[in-house]
């Protein structure tokens, strides 16, 4: 036996769910599984009860209605890389979750379960932060929004009480025409990133009309670059509008660990924000010829 | 020890046979496979995930069976490395026969988890060339062949999908 004895507990609805964790003392939700059986496999986390999402109906639907993309959050991560609406109005998410683990564990890997573990270095987050995704929230005293700004607290932190569960994010896409790129750097395929950064860029009249970037990897919780951005907008996209956006990335302070110090993250996050930058700017040119 | 913690019964159907058990809500579907019922061939290497040596095809898709509970494939059909070769015949699948005649394997303890992946990938992506093939098994680690036999098989093993269909492997039993 791996883990710590507990008890599972697999409700079928969302209010089932709600009433289990409002009555057990140190209870968690597994979702995909990809992070929190690990945990305890290793004995990392030991909670008494274990509550599992995968019974719940109805919490992995991909809804695109005209300016909104509603993902529940327990739609797989390989669910949403094949889902056609996530490829036409979410192009980013597609891209990034090639950088998701590997395809064995996209199959059960979901878009909440990285939301709620909210992993530095994940790649969701960062797709969520462009987007300004609104997370929908249910708990005791019903339903509640957070906007993606808010959501990460601290290292691995949401914005999340314990009785309450993350149930579906609401992206809304870019209506203008605009470029979009994912970069990262991993030691190797498939793990987390040392930093990943997504950026998207919309160009009216010759200068950038819209810009949206955001690193993970670099510091404890992911964010979005904005004075990277302030600092693109009413520009054109010239390579050396791109290259002193991305100063300001390489401004940021990165956190150090036993094998990556924080000036490399520094760095890194200011050559992928240049490569993004320039990925994005090229994508666009080639959308509006 | 056992009575101690909780339990539930579970009924999956493995390899065509459906298994009822009661099983300890801690229990991982991986240890379920080998402790209880004797499936050996699935292996456990790093047990979170990283290496691979324990994927299984649940319902038509790859999954890590350490990263899974027992509890939680109550209804569900796998497929482990003992249900790929003709149960009748004993011939080898096709991802199987081409591990072996691109020397795919040296000690053999990646190898089920190779198999499986493969197999599960080359069913969803028959058009699969060398370089999806590689990033097909990047979660696989294999510390003995260098990984170019692998690919050689996976190679030869897309062909045969291509060739046969879906209905690769289960011809000969037909």
């Amino acid at each position: 036996m791996k883990p710590a004895p507990f008890t599972y507990h697999d409700p079928s609805t969302v209010a089932e769910l709600i009433g289990l964790l409002t009555s057990l003392e140190d209870a968690k939700l597994l979702a995909g599984g990809q992070s929190l059986m690990p945990m305890l496999n290793l004995r990392l986390s030991q909670p008494d009860h274990l509550i599992d999402l995968n019974t719940v109906a109805g919490l992995d639907a991909v809804e695109t209605d005209g300016a909104v993309v509603r993902i529940g959050a327990m739609a797989r991560q390989a669910q949403l890389m094949d889902d056609p609406g996530v490829r036409a109005h979410l192009p980013i998410m597609t891209e990034a979750l090639q950088w998701v683990g590997h395809f064995q564990t996209r199959t059960r890997g979901t878009i909440g379960g990285s939301l709620a573990h909210l992993d530095p270095a994940a790649e969701l987050p960062v797709v969520a932060l462009l987007h300004d995704a609104e997370l929908a929230i249910e708990g005791p005293s019903g339903r509640r929004n957070v906007a993606m700004r808010d959501w990460p607290i601290a290292s691995m932190l949401p914005n999340l009480a314990e009785d309450e569960v993350l149930t579906a994010l609401e992206f809304s896409p870019w209506t203008e025409t605009y470029g979009y790129a994912f970069e990262e750097y991993a030691r190797r395929h498939g793990d987390f990133a040392i930093v990943a950064v997504g950026a998207l860029l919309a160009i009216d009249h010759g200068v950038i009309s819209r810009a949206a970037i955001a690193v993970a990897g670099l510091e404890p919780v992911p964010s979005r670059l904005d004075d990277a951005e302030q600092a693109l907008i009413g520009q054109p996209a010239t390579a050396e509008v791109l290259r002193a956006a991305a100063e300001a990335a390489g401004r940021r302070t990165g956190m150090s660990d036993a094998y990556v110090t924080g000036s490399y993250r520094q760095r890194l996050a200011r050559v992928l924000t240049e490569r993004a930058l320039n990925k994005a700017a090229a994508r666009l040119e080639r959308e509006r010829s | 020890m056992t009575q101690h913690h909780p339990q539930r019964s579970v009924a999956v159907t493995i390899n065509g046979v459906t298994h009822s058990r009661d099983v300890e809500h801690r229990l991982l579907l991986a240890d379920f496979l080998r402790h209880e019922l004797g499936l050996t061939g699935t292996h456990l290497g790093c047990e979170h995930g990283a290496c691979g040596a324990c994927t299984v095809v649940m319902d038509g898709q790859a999954v890590r069976s350490c990263l899974m509970l027992a509890a939680q494939v109550d209804g569900a059909e796998i497929t482990t490395v003992e249900g790929l070769a003709d149960p009748t015949t004993g011939d080898l699948h096709p991802v199987q026969q081409a591990f072996q005649d691109h020397h795919g394997l040296q000690c053999g303890f990646c190898t089920p988890g190779m198999v499986m992946s493969l197999t599960a990938y080359l069913d969803d992506h028959p058009d699969a060339d060398e370089r999806e093939i590689r990033e097909a098994i990047s979660g696989n680690i294999c510390r003995c062949t260098g990984y170019q036999g692998i690919v050689a098989a996976g190679l030869q093993a897309a062909a045969q999908r291509r060739d046969h269909g879906p209905q690769w492997g289960r011809e000969t039993s037909s």
